[in-house]
């Protein structure tokens, strides 16, 4: 149908008929994305709708689309909560001490790897980059009994403790945020370090003063990148711990508040949403850094 | 990159001895320097990532209790499971259809939002982006909800349309389509971002030469759209696959694998095995089946980015 519509804006009709078309092929592009948003941003409305209800409410089964009693109860529970807000703790603080850690590492290497040409940097630089193509769900098995092994020598607790996860979520966000850092990096003019090595600064000084004074954005578009990949990681975290002081936001919610056959699925809406919140604040305000970040990684070679 | 510049430095070396050895000197505080800030990158991904890969070949060749070597007795043990064989149909069919839908309606939708005039254009794609924002496992409660079996959101709606209660995660069929639903979802939005983006790069006068030429809309598409886009359409798919192909958290949370294991990919049942049966090494090997496919689509991933590096 749309392809129709667009097929009429063809260049050999008469000015006229061609804005006409190009009228239509706007409203056939405005009526499919009503209906992609539709589809697109259903999941996230119905989770605001439900965790306005009251468990009540809900198992009465009314119109499901609609809020009749709305109600902050959720909320105020999951919020006065202790079990939640250690998950929301956990996963804060995992998250912040994963983006400080990916950019001490990530940064120094790009810098190396974009601008000092020593041997093996062109391979290191591909290796980086199969790295980040190398999924969760093929290291978690080895990595779990890599931990076993390693407490059993050393006597140090390292399952089932949420500081564990700050040296393994590196693993996931170094090597994208290296890469597009090298991108960023290399974007930038050599005369301008050239300029401040013959000023007299050191390699160091040249990093701190200009590279990422100048790199910034892709400085923020990497943050981004960590954090929300250290936020919505899933899969280590159900490995690695178990006991619920120790977990973190999407583990907590779907083993703590799934008990057994009996869905409390207000306040699993409730706490789904509030798991989504940081990210997705963090994309409000910063949308264009965050899609940056995004085609930088497939964009920039 | 670094070949040339050994050649460059023995080039120097050759001819003009003397200020060589300033040179040498340069380079090799140049590569401390270099080492020094690379060698936390390069520990991070040899202890964590190339370690555990190739420990995770030694765990494959032990026995349960991981006290004896037991050759490939994991891998020929597998191949003679019915299950097994189910999980490489399940995850191929999941990773092909997901990957071919989220690249189709990425690919439309791009379209639709490149239609339209430039101010409006960011509002739109900053809402059809939303779902590749929200953390995956917190998005599929919601699916997981919509699904419920009892109190569904669809079938209510359905109902209205005398479209029967349908068993979303009941059924082997359903219970396939709601996964690969959940995951075009969420996948979509990242396709629409990457070929948005590329829509963008392509120069006008290139569709201003087609039109004066007498192109249609087709024409346009086939021989300068679809080339200009060649590329990031080959990346974007390829790194899709793999993601698609390794997804863990949309099928555990949706189905955990059921019903009967009909809806198994390679992580989640390498999960059950390994993790929740305890059975390590034979988890360890099934998560190495994922190694080829990735092995392949990685290949292809470089190539094409770094003839994007040459173009560029």
């Amino acid at each position: 149908m749309s392809t129709l519509a667009i097929d009429k804006a063809g260049p050999t009709r008469k000015l006229g008929s061609m804005s006409r078309d190009r009228t239509w092929a706007l409203r056939w592009s405005y009526f499919f994305l009503v209906l992609f948003a539709i589809f697109f941003l259903t999941p996230p409305v119905y989770m605001l709708i439900t965790s306005l209800k009251s468990s009540a409410e809900i198992s009465a089964a009314t119109n499901p689309w609609w809020v009749f009693h709305p109600t902050l109860s959720n909320y105020v529970e999951l919020l006065t909560s202790n079990q939640f807000l250690r998950f929301f703790w956990n996963s804060s603080i995992i998250s912040i001490v994963v983006v400080i850690v990916t950019m001490l590492i990530s940064i120094p290497a790009a810098f190396a790897l974009a601008r000092m040409k020593f041997w093996g940097s062109a391979t290191l630089a591909t290796g980086v980059f199969l790295t980040y193509l190398i999924p969760d769900s093929l290291l978690f098995i080895p990595l779990f009994k890599m931990l076993a092994v390693i407490q059993e020598f050393t006597g140090i607790t390292l399952l089932n403790r949420w500081y564990v996860l700050v040296f393994i979520y590196p693993t996931l966000t170094v090597p994208f945020c290296t890469w597009i850092m090298i991108g960023y990096f290399a974007s930038i003019p050599k005369e301008l370090d050239e300029a401040a090595i013959i000023d007299g600064a050191s390699w160091l000084q040249t990093l701190l003063r200009i590279f990422i004074p100048v790199a910034l954005p892709g400085l923020i578009a990497a943050t981004i990148f960590a954090f929300t990949v250290s936020w919505a990681q899933f899969l280590y975290p159900l490995v690695f711990t178990t006991s619920v002081d120790q977990l973190v936001l999407p583990v907590g919610i779907t083993t703590t508040l799934i008990k057994g056959d009996v869905f409390n699925w207000g306040q699993i809406m409730t706490g789904a949403l509030l798991g989504a919140a940081p990210p997705l604040v963090i994309y409000a305000f910063l949308m264009d850094y965050y899609i940056a970040g995004l085609t930088a990684g497939a964009t920039k070679g | 990159m670094a070949d040339v510049v050994v050649e460059q430095g023995r080039l120097v070396r050759s001819t003009r001895p003397r200020k060589a050895a300033g040179l040498r000197n340069v380079l090799g505080r140049k590569s401390t320097v270099a080492l020094f800030l690379t060698l936390p990158l390069i520990l991070l991904i040899a202890l964590l990532v190339l370690y555990p890969a190739f420990y995770s070949l030694y765990l494959a060749t032990l026995n349960k209790a991981m006290t004896k070597f037991v050759g490939l007795g994991n891998f020929t043990f597998l191949f003679k499971r019915e299950t097994f064989w189910m999980v490489v149909k399940q995850s191929c069919i999941f990773a092909i259809t997901a990957v071919v839908f989220k690249a189709l309606i990425g690919f439309i939708v791009a379209h639709f939002v490149h239609n339209i005039p430039g101010k409006k254009q960011r509002k739109w794609r900053g809402m059809l982006l939303v779902p590749w924002v929200i953390p995956p496992a917190m998005s599929t409660l919601a699916w997981l909800w919509l699904f419920d079996p009892s109190y569904s959101a669809f079938n209510y709606t359905l109902s209205f349309f005398g479209v029967g209660p349908i068993p979303w995660l009941g059924d082997t069929f359903w219970a396939r389509f709601s996964v690969i639903l959940v995951n075009v979802w969420y996948g979509a939005p990242f396709f629409l971002i990457m070929y948005l983006a590329a829509l963008k790069s392509v120069p006008d006068q290139l569709y201003e030469a087609a039109a004066i030429d007498g192109a249609n809309w087709w024409q346009k598409m086939w021989y300068v759209t679809l080339p200009m886009m060649r590329n990031i359409i080959a990346i974007t798919t390829l790194f899709s696959l793999i993601v698609t192909f390794a997804n863990f958290d949309i099928v555990r949370i949706l189905t955990s694998g059921g019903p009967l294991d009909r809806t198994q990919l390679f992580a989640t049942w390498a999960f059950q095995v390994g993790i929740q049966s305890s059975d390590i090494p034979l988890g360890a090997c099934v998560s190495l089946f994922m190694v080829p496919i990735l092995a392949v689509a990685a290949v292809f991933i470089l190539r094409d980015v770094n003839k994007r590096g040459n173009e560029a």
